[in-house]
């Protein structure tokens, strides 16, 4: 059992769900919503991205540069026209009309591409991996997933602390009505953050497309995975959020090197025992 | 205040409100129903007859997801959960106890309360929207548990033994009436003990709980025992009628029993649509459910979204639900669990 | 014209009903002190002229010009600044980020960051500190100071003595002037009467949602504001 290249792998996958986990995390940090189409919006990413390559014949990673802009502004029209209105009515409003949302893009996107499974291909290098010596060998997709995942919580980091918008979109978490007392307009912050989370979302959904296969349905797992991230690394720290992540994924690879079987199911056993013993997260910083 | 808008209409509405004021009118129209139920299998034929079971199955689901969400306000997207292993428990009992399957329907329904305490103790560390998905989680965890069980079919499920039909009763049609009448008898019981539930003290702590917690347990209320409680009494009758579901379907598999689709959206649908937090709302949802369901679902994907941007537009613009509507705007409520205060105008509620 | 009117102005929270016809108004550059028991409808009148509290568009006027319903957000443009109650200081943001936050409306006029902290010294030595780190009279004046950002024409404070020792009480008093001296109106809603009098030209006293008395506060009698106070 080589135990070091499955912790390896592990991290790796680790840091495809801490892409995913981002979006999430800053929805519920800025405006405390949980968007139960998270998965799917991070689907229709994928689908975009194929619907994208298709028609233009791109590479994957070069049709960010439309998927990223177009998803950017379903965010903030999603955000600004319909989840704004379930804000500050309780908590059935959000859950029901983003599940219902959730439907609605399954079942669109089944219309739109059949049930079938879907790939992106990099025509090969998704499989190129690098020799590290001593039996370690390393995809160098991944490395690019984990190297992004870093980058876009690094540049997301900055933008909230080092930019007068991130100044803003913290205030308005803290406290909504003294926000607008500033001058500012709290519907177009919340719009705002969505349009970052999706921005978000749609490099994990490329990523994740060129990775994994995907169809219609997958959403929901990717929702559970981004969801389970969030709370493992605790709530208000997105670096936490990437260590929550890299747990689940590490959970997940070694599950799934002990049975093929028993991935997925490893991944949530952790999160339910991690949850028992520390509900509040492993990095929580305190704020909810 | 009548909110009336135009003096044609309202003369209509008047008449109709005076009719709706005949005493004790809704205990006439339970009669009624009750009597009409009963003579179903000796009426229709066999599909009508599942048709029913179906409706009935899924009417009590949507009373038992309505106390957990409108009353205790624990909004849960997983009680598949529960459905599945009311399910697969009946199976279980059956192929390794050799229990009798209708025995088993109780005996699954204990074991799926039994499993709904510990899920409980670990899902109630988190609150509102957390909440939520975990419960979606543990379905998950549970669709996973059960289909590592190879003698019960694993991934791609088991079929119910002969000598277990035979056990429910010796011809078809008998069978069917058993079934039937199991259904019937499982919407009565829902129903009253929501009902009962509600009117009872525990149910005024609920309600409490559900719209201010902390004053709630300012004033003594226990808000983790009566969650608990609740949580617990609908783990158990979902269990039942999930053991009820399988068994009238002879079959049983992951997906199947595990469904979000069809135990807990389609559920949410018909409570959010008939009115959430009200006694009638789930009739009126599960009708609806059932009718749109006739016309459209031949458009297959086209009518899931359909249904999803109508579940959407009433969360939005009538969150009250049909029967919300419907009873505010004739005043009027068939089963009434608000209690009022002795006034001397009184009104047609009473 | 005055600066801000108000004119019948009633102020509603569901069934309850808060203010009853409110008739007053302040002057370009004035000094106007509210003062009342708990639950007289002090902090409501400034939330209603904010914009934080829904009211009829004619009820209150900015240079004669209906503003009644407009949002929080839109008056702070037309230079309406309100100091909260509790101060409200956003706790994921340091002191400067607090103090910059509240020049988001752009508004031109005297006071910048570094005026700011020449009026609070011992902000500036803290400036990176998460704001609610400080003590009670210091978040009092970031509070004070992110409102003045926004370069007011009307500065409204609602009780900022709350929870203040007397002697920071003074010292935040002592910063009043020097806003009034730009040309700045400013309204407090003070529950200490001794306070109100020394700070402010004119006095309205509330009692119930409705003004008992009114007066120049050099002219009104102090037995007559006790009366008027507890409503007797």
């Amino acid at each position: 059992m080589d135990w070091i290249n499955v912790i390896i792998q592990g991290i790796l996958i680790g840091a495809l769900y801490a892409l995913f986990a981002a979006g999430l995390s800053i929805v519920f940090g800025v405006m405390r919503l949980v968007n139960l189409a998270h998965g799917d919006l991070i689907v229709l990413a994928a689908f975009l991205g194929l619907a994208v390559v298709k028609a233009l014949g791109l590479n994957p990673l070069v049709s960010l540069l439309l998927v990223v802009p177009a998803m950017t502004g379903i965010g903030y029209g999603l955000q600004r026209y319909l989840l704004n209105r379930t804000l500050g009515q309780g908590l059935l409003s959000p859950l029901m009309v983003t599940f219902g949302l959730s439907i609605i893009l399954q079942n669109g996107l089944m219309q739109l591409f059949s049930a079938n499974t879907q790939r992106l291909s990099l025509g090969g290098f998704e499989d190129a991996s690098i020799n590290l010596g001593q039996g370690i060998s390393v995809g160098w997709y991944s490395l690019l997933v984990l190297l992004a995942t870093v980058v876009v919580i690094a540049l997301v980091q900055l933008l909230l602390y080092r930019t007068r918008l991130g100044a803003a979109l913290r205030a308005t978490s803290d406290d909504t009505e003294i926000t607008r007392l500033m001058g500012l307009d709290s519907r177009h912050l919340f719009a705002v953050a969505t349009a970052l989370a999706m921005a978000i979302t749609a490099v994990a959904g490329i990523l994740m497309a060129a990775k994994t296969n995907f169809d219609p349905a997958s959403g929901a797992s990717r929702l559970i995975y981004a969801y389970e991230a969030v709370i493992v690394g605790g709530m208000g720290s997105l670096w936490g959020t990437l260590a929550g992540g890299l747990v689940i994924g590490v959970a997940q690879a070694v599950g799934g090197a002990i049975d093929p079987g028993w991935q997925t199911l490893s991944g949530h056993l952790a999160f339910l025992v991690i949850l028992t013993v520390a509900p509040c997260g492993l990095f929580a910083n305190g704020r909810n | 205040m009548d909110n009336q808008q135009n003096s044609s209409s309202s003369g209509l509405m008047l008449r109709l409100a005076e009719l709706l004021r005949i005493p004790h009118l809704q205990w006439w129209v339970v009669a009624v129903l009750f009597v009409a139920f009963a003579c179903m299998p000796f009426a229709v034929d066999r599909s009508l007859l599942r048709l029913l079971v179906e409706m009935a199955t899924i009417l009590a689901l949507s009373m038992l997801w309505n106390l957990l969400a409108g009353y205790a306000g624990l909004i849960s997207v997983g009680q598949q959960a529960f459905v599945g292993l009311g399910g697969y428990a009946l199976f279980g009992f059956i192929h390794y106890a050799g229990l009798s399957p209708l025995l088993g329907i109780p005996v699954a329904a204990l074991f799926a309360a039994a499993v709904s305490v510990p899920t409980a103790l670990l899902l109630f560390r988190l609150r509102g929207p957390y909440f939520a998905v975990g419960s979606w989680v543990v379905a998950e965890v549970y669709l996973l548990l059960v289909s590592q069980v190879s003698s019960l079919g694993g991934g791609s499920g088991s079929s119910l033994p002969l000598s277990a039909i035979k056990d429910i009763a010796p011809t078809q049609s008998v069978r069917d009436m058993v079934i039937y009448y199991i259904a019937m008898g499982m919407v009565c019981g829902t129903w009253a003990l929501v009902w009962g539930l509600l009117r009872s003290k525990f149910g005024l702590a609920l309600t409490s709980i559900r719209d201010n917690e902390t004053a709630a347990k300012s004033l003594g209320v226990n808000i983790k025992q009566t969650k608990m409680v609740v949580y617990v009494l609908c783990s158990f009758l979902t269990g039942a009628v999930g053991a009820l579901i399988f068994l009238s379907k002879l079959r049983i598999s992951p997906d199947a029993a595990f469904s979000i689709q069809d135990w807990t959206a389609n559920i949410i649908f018909a409570v959010i649509i008939g009115g959430i937090g009200t006694i009638e709302g789930p009739f009126v949802g599960t009708g609806i459910y059932f009718l749109l369901r006739w016309a459209f679902s031949d458009f297959g994907s086209w009518y899931l979204i359909g249904l999803g941007l109508v579940a959407i537009g009433f969360i939005l613009f009538a969150p009250q639900g049909l029967w919300g509507v419907i009873s505010r705007a004739l005043r009027f409520t068939l089963f009434p669990v608000q209690r009022l205060l002795n006034a001397a105008h009184v009104g047609p509620q009473r | 014209m005055s600066l801000l009117s108000t004119h019948g102005l009633t102020a509603r929270y569901g069934d309850f009903q808060a203010l009853f016809g409110i008739d007053i108004a302040i002057e370009e550059g004035q000094s106007v002190a509210l003062v009342g028991a708990n639950g007289a409808g002090k902090s409501t009148l400034l939330r209603s002229i904010c914009g934080l509290q829904p009211v009829a568009s004619q009820q209150v006027r900015l240079d004669g010009q209906p503003i009644g319903g407009k949002g929080a957000d839109q008056l702070v443009r037309l230079g309406i600044a309100l100091v909260p109650e509790g101060r409200r200081l956003f706790p994921s943001l340091s002191i400067e980020e607090n103090l910059l936050i509240g020049a988001s409306s752009r508004r031109p006029g005297p006071w910048s960051l570094e005026r700011i902290y020449g009026l609070f010294p011992v902000l500036k030595e803290r400036k990176k500190v998460p704001a609610t780190s400080l003590s009670g009279g210091q978040q009092q004046m970031v509070a004070i100071g992110r409102a003045l950002m926004s370069n007011p024409r009307l500065l409204l404070c609602d009780e900022i003595s709350l929870g203040l020792a007397p002697v920071v009480v003074k010292d935040v008093y002592a910063i009043l002037p020097q806003v009034l001296a730009e040309g700045t109106a400013v309204m407090v809603v003070e529950q200490d009467i001794g306070q109100a009098i020394r700070f402010a030209e004119t006095l309205h006293c509330l009692c119930e949602g409705r003004v008992v008395l009114s007066g120049k506060s050099d002219q009104v009698d102090r037995e007559k504001i006790h009366q008027a106070y507890f409503g007797l």
